[in-house]
């Protein structure tokens, strides 16, 4: 789960991360009312979406004066921020952060995320602030400094110290830069964060460490213990034909193809949507219906399908395991009924009682086209939908 | 022969009092040599109860003393599968086999920080468990569609993997062992340790490997492979249309950073002899094709 820059500089705080003075706004009066109490010079507009790369996008403005925020505030808010993570057509923005400027001397890199291999937390640090850590871990990883730490004793004093100055931290602050490593780090662990990242850090001219930019991505496998996380959450980020594949049980994912795929399991869902590529064909569309797909399940998944403007083909790929055929395929004639299908429907079963589902399908008086295999169904899908 | 579990192999089931601990025990029990192998259940509280003729006590520890199960398979909730895996461990178990999917990352960091040294295997979590077929099964597979042969399997997948299972048994190639490793970041046995099993075990001929997006545990297989392995390789990996920094429905399906793409992987899996497809429908045709070679 993924939360917005201010809600993450909130967390920083509560661990002892500081960061510039500010505050959320959701209107130009609000910003101005802000920008009014931190006092100036110097005032940063920043638009608050959940994609990265928005300063690049025109959605971050230094300012010098409360009227220019509120003028900067008017073009943000309300426009459709296109940055190399959103889709091309962007998204709206309606939050800002007003912050105070800051004279920044230096700029670094600190993140935590998650060693698959090493199977343990990996401090990322860097004298390469405000650039994006893949950028420079492509042209110069000498300049990545990495502390694989320990859980039974956390990040130590001695860590955090020969990191920093390996980042090139001045000696002078070293103490600050424990502060926001090791409060970075008690952050990390205790919201069950996947990846948590400030970047940049910077040094102040007056010699203050400070967090300018920050992003935590959190384990929605955990967040039943964290209900302060999931209040934090912003639906209007998410594609809402995920949050509500979400309500039913389903994982959805939108895509930019053509064929709809309706899938039992995650790695049968990824390869049925290769399949139809490799056949000439673009899915349009992640969808796992998991284990137990009942006829409620697979309504509502056709439903989602449906809804997408694109849409040309369905192809059903089931391996029925414990999930017999039989039920499936009661699921998907029950289905096809209730949403007055009209785009062509190709489906594959295979698995427990596959002839008893194929039966239901063909005895359905629906124009189902049944596959054998699944190069036989994505070749028939992929032909459905040029012809459609 | 077979890897890891075989028909002589005693199982314990935690979290066998539960719905889907019973439905998939009862099946496991009724499959082949099952009704020898799973011995014991683990419910705290519930000692002495049974289900299905099988005893139910209230600690690992106890289970594993009274009846000599060395194996443990767990349908224990998410939020409490982690404590399940170390008491397992603590116990002394050889082998923990974790079917429950949703488990939150940091408990299995500490999980696995905990297993250092110690002589546990873990398997999964969020897995399909594992089978020799026509001896026991442990886990949510569908029984009948193995057969009895000299083919391994390994796969990070659930029913990707009972589709590779079910072309090699329509071309006659019956499983040695097939193992469903997991589609969580944070595992047990990966696909190399798997490998290296099916390496030295006389009774397979040759392996099915299946992967996705995510992490780089293909590639560090792949890798051993080109210098160590003696028996042919057929590979594939889910995921080539998948876009990048989304979870594919795995916790550990997401392309992030820009690591963890399948185009990748399969670079570096051909280029360690891996006999790579691309088509999920012709797993079982490569190794045919391999096969006569």
């Amino acid at each position: 789960m993924k939360i917005h820059e201010y809600q993450a500089k909130e967390i920083l705080r509560q661990y002892g991360v500081p960061t510039p003075r500010g505050s959320v706004c959701f209107s130009v009066d609000e910003a101005i009312a802000v920008a009014q109490q931190l006092g100036g010079p110097v005032w940063v507009v920043k638009a608050q979406i959940h994609a990265g790369g928005r300063g690049q996008g025109g959605g971050v403005k230094v300012v010098n004066s409360v009227q220019d925020v509120g003028t900067r505030a008017g073009e943000i808010l309300g426009m459709q921020l296109v940055t190399h993570q959103t889709n091309a057509g962007g998204q709206l923005v309606r939050r800002l952060l007003i912050e105070e400027g800051v004279q920044i001397a230096k700029e670094y890199y600190v993140g935590m995320v998650i060693d698959r291999s090493k199977q343990c937390v990996v401090l990322m640090a860097s004298s390469e602030g405000g650039m994006e850590i893949e950028a420079v871990a492509a042209h110069s990883p000498e300049k990545i400094h990495k502390v694989w730490i320990n859980p039974s004793s956390g990040l130590t004093d001695d860590e955090a110290d020969i990191v920093a100055q390996q980042m090139g931290i001045p000696n002078t602050v070293l103490v600050q830069a424990r502060v926001c490593l090791q409060g970075l780090y008690r952050a990390f662990m205790e919201k069950d964060a996947m990846l948590a990242e400030i970047n940049p850090l910077v040094l102040t001219a007056d010699q203050n460490l400070l967090a300018l930019d920050a992003k935590i991505n959190f384990d929605s496998n955990a967040l039943f213990r964290h209900s302060e996380i999931v209040a934090l959450r912003d639906l209007d980020e998410e594609d809402p034909a995920e949050v509500e594949a979400s309500q039913f049980g389903l994982s959805y994912i939108s895509l930019n193809g053509n064929i709809g795929c309706l899938v039992n399991g995650a790695g049968l869902a990824m390869a049925t949507m290769d399949i139809i590529k490799l056949y000439g064909g673009m899915p349009a569309n992640f969808l796992d219906v998991g284990g137990g797909a009942s006829k409620e399940k697979v309504t509502e998944a056709f439903k989602l399908m449906l809804r997408n403007p694109n849409l040309r083909a369905i192809l059903v790929n089931i391996f029925g395991g414990i999930m017999k055929c039989d039920v499936i395929a009661e699921g998907v004639v029950a289905a096809a009924r209730e949403v007055h299908l009209k785009v062509p429907l190709v489906v594959r079963l295979e698995g427990t009682n596959v002839d008893l589902g194929k039966k239901i399908l063909a005895e359905s008086g629906l124009p189902i086209i049944s596959a054998g295999d699944m190069a036989d169904a994505a070749a028939k899908v992929v032909t459905a939908a040029k012809g459609a | 022969m077979s890897i890891l579990i075989n028909k002589d192999t005693k199982v314990m089931t935690q979290g066998m009092t539960g719905k889907v601990g019973q439905f998939h025990t009862l099946h496991c029990k009724n499959y082949a040599n099952g009704a020898n192998c799973f011995v014991a259940g683990v419910t705290p509280g519930k000692a002495g109860q049974s289900y299905e003729g099988i005893p139910i006590f209230n600690s690992v520890m106890e289970a594993s003393a009274q009846t000599g199960a060395t194996v443990s398979v767990i349908y224990v909730p998410p939020p409490f599968a982690a404590a399940a895996i170390d008491e397992a461990v603590e116990a002394g178990l050889e082998l923990v086999i974790c079917i429950t999917e949703g488990i939150p990352v940091h408990d299995m960091l500490r999980t696995r920080h905990k297993m250092q040294g110690k002589k546990t295997l873990l398997i999964g979590p969020n897995c399909p468990g594992l089978i020799t077929p026509d001896e026991i099964k442990i886990g949510i597979m569908p029984g009948h569609i193995h057969r009895k042969g000299r083919i391994g399997v390994v796969s990070r997948s659930g029913t990707l993997t009972y589709e590779a299972v079910w072309q090699l048994s329509e071309l006659g190639f019956g499983q040695s062992s097939c193992v469903g490793i997991g589609g969580d970041p944070i595992n047990g046995m990966k696909h190399l340790s798997v490998m290296k099993l099916f390496n030295d075990d006389p009774d397979t001929d040759a392996v099915v490997m299946v992967g996705e997006i995510g992490g780089s545990d293909e590639e560090e297989c792949a890798r051993w492979i080109k210098s160590n392995m003696q028996k042919p390789v057929v590979g594939f990996i889910a995921g080539i249309t998948a876009p990048l920094g989304k979870r594919m429905g795995h916790a550990g399906a997401i392309i992030s950073g820009g690591q963890g793409g399948a185009e990748d992987k399969l670079a570096v899996m051909e280029e360690c002899g891996i006999r790579i497809t691309r088509n999920p429908a012709e797993m079982g045709k490569m190794m045919k094709h391999v096969l006569k070679e």
